[in-house]
C-alpha cells in the first residue's frame, strides 16, 4: 500500500460509489419496466397510458377491477417475496459463509411443504377460503422447527456452529422431509396433489390484499434489520477468529441474523410456496453488480430478487397455454442458466 | 496435498509404490467378499419366504431350483419376489458403486449421482417419456434415462470444464445443485403440465414391487458391463483419488480415465433411476463405510461397495414389507430414514469446507 496515497483510495471509494448508485438506478428502471409490462401481461391488455391513468384513479371500473384486485396484488407479492427471499439467502450465505446456502437448501421451504402437506392429508375437505389463511400459519411453525432442527444439529459444543455443518445439517434435514412427504403423496387424492405439488413447486397462489398485508409487517421489520447488520456481516465474513478478534459476539449474531433470515424465507414461503432459486442467485448477481460489502449488496440483492419474481410470474402469465405454470418453477429456469454461467465465469 | 496428511503412508517415501500399499486392507475386503455373498443369499432367501403368504424356506429352494409352474407358492416366489428382490439387488450394486466411482474420481466425499444432477436428469426424460409418449417400452424409458444423466453430466461437468479455474469439487457440487434445481423444475413443469406427477410417484415408490423379469433382461446386461468396467477402471480411479497431479505424475491419462468414468457412472444411474426412480444416499452411505473398512483401494473398494449396496437394498426392503405389512413402505423412504442421520453425522464429522 505504500505507493498508493490517500487521495488515490478516496478517488477509489468515490468511483466505487458512483458504480453503486449507477446499477441500483438501473436496477429500479428495470423493476418499473417490468411492473409496466407485468401489470399489461393477461387476457385483458391495459396500455401503459390506461395503467397510469387506473393507477391515478381516472380509469373505467373495470380496468379498476382488474388492475387493483386481481394484477397489482399479485405483482406485489411477488416484489415482496422475491426482495425477502433474495434478502434471506444473502444473509445466509453471509452468516455461513458459503455461496451455496439458501432458504431452499437449508429445509426452510421443505419444514413448511410438510406441514401444508400433513394438513392437506388429514383435512381434504378444508381447502377452501378459510383455509388458505391457515396455511401460511402452518408453513410458518413447519419452516421455523425445521430451522431449529437444523439449528440444533449443527451445533457442537464448545465449536458452535460451523458453515459446512449448518449446510450439511439443511441438506440432510430436507432429504429426510422429502422422504416423509413421498409416503404422503402416495396417500393423497389426486385433486390433493395437484394442490400440494403446485405450492410445493411456488405458485403464487395467495394474490389478494390480505396476503400483502400478512406479508407486509415481516418485510418492514427484517429487511431494515438486516441492513442494520450489515456491517456485522461483513465482519463475520472475515472468519470467525478475525470476527471474534475484533469484538463480535460471533454466536450471538449469528443466530439473531439467522433467525432473521428464517423469518423472511418462511413468511414469504408462506405466501408463494417453495419458491427456491431466488435465494440462491439473486446474492450472488448482486455480488457481482455491487461486490461484498453488505450494505449495497443487500440493496442490490432485494432488487434483483424482486425483478427475478416480478419477471418470471410475468412470464407464467404470458404464457399461451390452458394451464399455469407454478412460478418457482419459471425462476429456476431462468435462474440455473444463469448461476451455471455465473459459475463457469468465477474464479477460485 | 493429501498424501502429507496421510504422514505413515509408505507413498510418501516411495511414489512408484502400486496403490495396494496405500492404507489397502485386502483382507478386510476378502471378508466382506465372502461374508456378504453368504449374507446376500440369506437375505435374498428370507425377503423370499416372508410375504403375505409366508413361504418356507424348503419351498422357496424348490421353488428356485426345481420350478414347477403347477404350484401356486412357486408361481409367486417366481413370478412376483424373485425379480423384485433381484431388481433390488441390482439397484444396489448400481447407486453404490455409481457413488463410489464419483467419490473416488472427484475426491468429494459428498458425490453421489442424486446431488451431481444425474438423477434428476434422468427423472426428466422419464416424466418427458410419461407424458408425451405414454406407450414407451421399458428399453426405450432405460436408454432414454441414460441419455437424461448424460445431459446432466454434460451440464455440470461442461461449467466447471469451462471456467477458468478447471474442476474443483466445490465448483461441481455448486454445478450439481444447479443442475438439479433446473432438470427438477423442467420435470416437475412437465409432470403438473400433464397431469402425470402423481403416476410418476407411484412408479418411483412402487419401482421395486412392479419389477419384472422383461425389465431386468434389459438392465442386467448393462450393469453387468457397467461394472466390469469399473473393476477394470478401479486402479485408475485409487490414482485419481490421490489427486489429480499424482495420477499425472504416475502416468494417467487423467482426462480419458475421467470420462471412461463417468460413462459407467450414468449407465449405472441411468438404470437404477429407470428401474425404481431416484433413490438417494445408497452412493453417499455405502462408499464410506466400505473406504473405512477396506482403505483406499478401488480395486476392493468397488466390488465391496456393490455387495454392501445390495445388501442394504435387500435388507432395507425387507423392512420396508414387515413395517406396516401388509402395506408397503417405499423402499426409499427407508433408505433415507437410515441415510439421513448417517449424513448428519458425516456432516458433523466433516472439516474441510466443501
Amino acid at each position: 500500500m505504500s505507493n498508493v496515497t490517500n487521495g488515490a483510495i478516496a478517488k477509489a471509494s468515490h468511483r466505487k460509489k458512483i458504480h453503486d448508485w449507477v446499477v441500483v438506478i438501473i436496477l429500479l428502471v428495470l423493476l418499473v419496466a417490468a411492473f409496466t409490462i407485468s401489470a399489461n401481461t393477461g387476457t385483458i391488455r391495459l396500455s401503459p397510458m390506461e395503467l397510469f391513468s387506473t393507477l391515478f384513479g381516472q380509469g373505467t371500473p373495470q380496468q379498476e377491477l382488474i388492475l387493483f384486485e386481481f394484477r397489482l396484488p399479485r405483482m406485489v407479492i411477488s416484489i415482496l417475496i422475491g426482495a425477502g427471499l433474495a434478502v434471506s439467502g444473502c444473509i445466509m450465505q453471509g452468516v455461513s459463509r458459503n455461496s451455496l446456502a439458501d432458504p431452499g437448501i437449508l429445509g426452510i421451504n421443505a419444514g413448511a411443504g410438510l406441514m401444508v402437506m400433513l394438513f392437506v392429508l388429514l383435512f381434504p375437505s378444508m381447502q377452501t377460503m378459510n383455509s388458505l389463511f391457515l396455511l401460511p400459519a402452518l408453513a410458518l411453525i413447519g419452516s421455523g422447527a425445521a430451522a431449529i432442527l437444523i439449528y440444533a444439529l449443527s451445533y457442537k459444543k464448545g465449536e458452535g456452529i460451523s458453515p459446512t455443518r449448518l449446510l450439511l445439517s439443511g441438506i440432510g434435514v430436507a432429504a429426510g422431509i422429502s422422504a416423509a412427504m413421498i409416503i404422503m403423496t402416495l396417500k393423497l387424492t389426486p385433486e390433493s396433489y395437484t394442490f400440494v405439488a403446485n405450492w410445493l413447486a411456488g405458485s403464487i397462489w395467495g394474490s389478494n390484499w390480505k396476503f400483502v398485508m400478512a406479508l407486509l409487517p415481516w418485510l418492514i421489520v427484517l429487511l431494515p434489520f438486516a441492513y442494520y447488520k450489515a456491517n456485522v456481516m461483513n465482519v463475520l465474513n472475515l472468519g470467525d477468529q478475525t470476527a471474534s478478534g475484533l469484538g463480535t459476539p460471533i454466536e450471538k449474531e449469528r443466530i439473531l441474523l439467522l433467525a432473521a433470515a428464517v423469518g423472511l424465507a418462511s413468511s414469504s414461503v408462506s405466501v408463494s410456496g417453495g419458491i427456491g432459486f431466488v435465494g440462491l442467485v439473486a446474492p450472488h448477481l448482486a455480488r457481482k453488480l455491487v461486490g461484498p460489502k453488505h450494505k449495497m449488496l443487500l440493496v442490490t440483492c432485494a432488487l434483483v430478487g424482486a425483478l427475478l419474481v416480478l419477471v418470471a410470474d410475468t412470464i407464467t402469465r404470458a404464457l399461451p397455454l390452458q394451464k399455469e405454470i407454478p412460478t418457482g418453477l419459471i425462476v429456476a429456469i431462468i435462474g440455473a442458466p444463469y448461476f451455471l454461467y455465473l459459475l463457469s465465469r468465477s474464479k477460485g | 496435498m493429501k498424501l502429507s496428511e496421510s504422514s505413515d503412508s509408505p507413498a510418501q517415501s516411495n511414489h512408484n509404490q502400486p496403490p495396494t500399499q496405500f492404507h489397502s486392507r485386502p483382507w478386510a475386503a476378502s471378508l466382506i467378499l465372502t461374508a456378504g455373498l453368504a449374507l446376500l443369499a440369506f437375505g435374498i432367501a428370507l425377503s423370499l419366504s416372508f410375504g403375505a403368504a409366508s413361504i418356507k424356506l424348503e419351498e422357496v429352494w424348490n421353488a428356485v431350483f426345481h420350478f414347477n409352474p403347477e404350484l401356486q407358492n412357486h408361481q409367486i416366489i417366481w413370478e412376483i419376489r424373485l425379480p423384485r428382490i433381484l431388481g433390488g439387488v441390482l439397484i444396489g450394486v448400481c447407486f453404490a458403486v455409481a457413488g463410489a466411482i464419483m467419490q473416488g474420481m472427484t475426491r468429494n466425499p459428498l458425490a453421489d449421482s442424486g446431488l451431481l444432477g444425474l438423477n434428476s436428469g434422468a427423472s426428466l426424460t422419464m416424466a418427458i417419456c410419461f407424458a408425451l409418449f405414454p406407450g414407451t417400452s421399458f428399453l426405450q424409458l432405460m436408454l432414454y434415462s441414460f441419455v437424461g444423466a448424460a445431459l446432466a453430466v454434460v451440464m455440470v461437468y461442461g461449467t466447471s470444464a469451462i471456467s477458468k479455474s478447471g474442476i474443483t469439487p466445490v465448483r461441481l457440487v455448486l454445478a450439481g445443485a444447479a443442475v438439479t434445481a433446473l432438470l427438477s423444475a423442467l420435470g416437475d413443469t412437465i409432470s403438473l403440465y400433464f397431469n402425470v406427477g402423481q403416476d410418476l410417484a407411484f412408479w418411483y415408490a412402487g419401482g421395486l414391487s412392479g419389477t419384472k423379469w422383461v425389465q431386468l433382461g434389459i438392465v442386467v446386461p448393462w450393469v453387468v458391463a457397467a461394472f466390469i468396467g469399473a473393476l477394470m477402471l478401479s486402479r485408475s480411479i485409487t490414482l485419481l483419488s490421490l489427486g489429480d497431479e499424482i495420477a499425472l505424475s504416475l502416468g494417467q491419462r487423467t482426462g480419458m480415465v475421467k470420462v471412461a468414468g463417468m460413462i459407467l457412472v450414468l449407465i449405472l444411474a441411468g438404470a437404477a433411476v429407470s428401474l425404481v426412480g431416484s433413490i438417494g444416499f445408497v452412493g453417499l452411505i455405502i462408499p464410506h463405510i466400505t473406504r473405512k473398512l477396506v482403505g483406499v483401494d478401488y480395486r476392493w473398494i468397488i466390488p465391496c461397495s456393490a455387495i454392501m449396496g445390495a445388501l442394504l437394498i435387500v435388507f432395507a426392503d425387507l423392512a420396508a414389507r414387515m413395517i406396516n405389512a401388509p402395506e408397503e413402505t417405499p423402499v426409499g423412504v427407508l433408505i433415507a430414514l437410515i441415510g439421513v442421520p448417517f449424513f448428519l453425522y458425516l456432516a458433523r464429522k466433516e472439516r474441510r469446507a466443501l
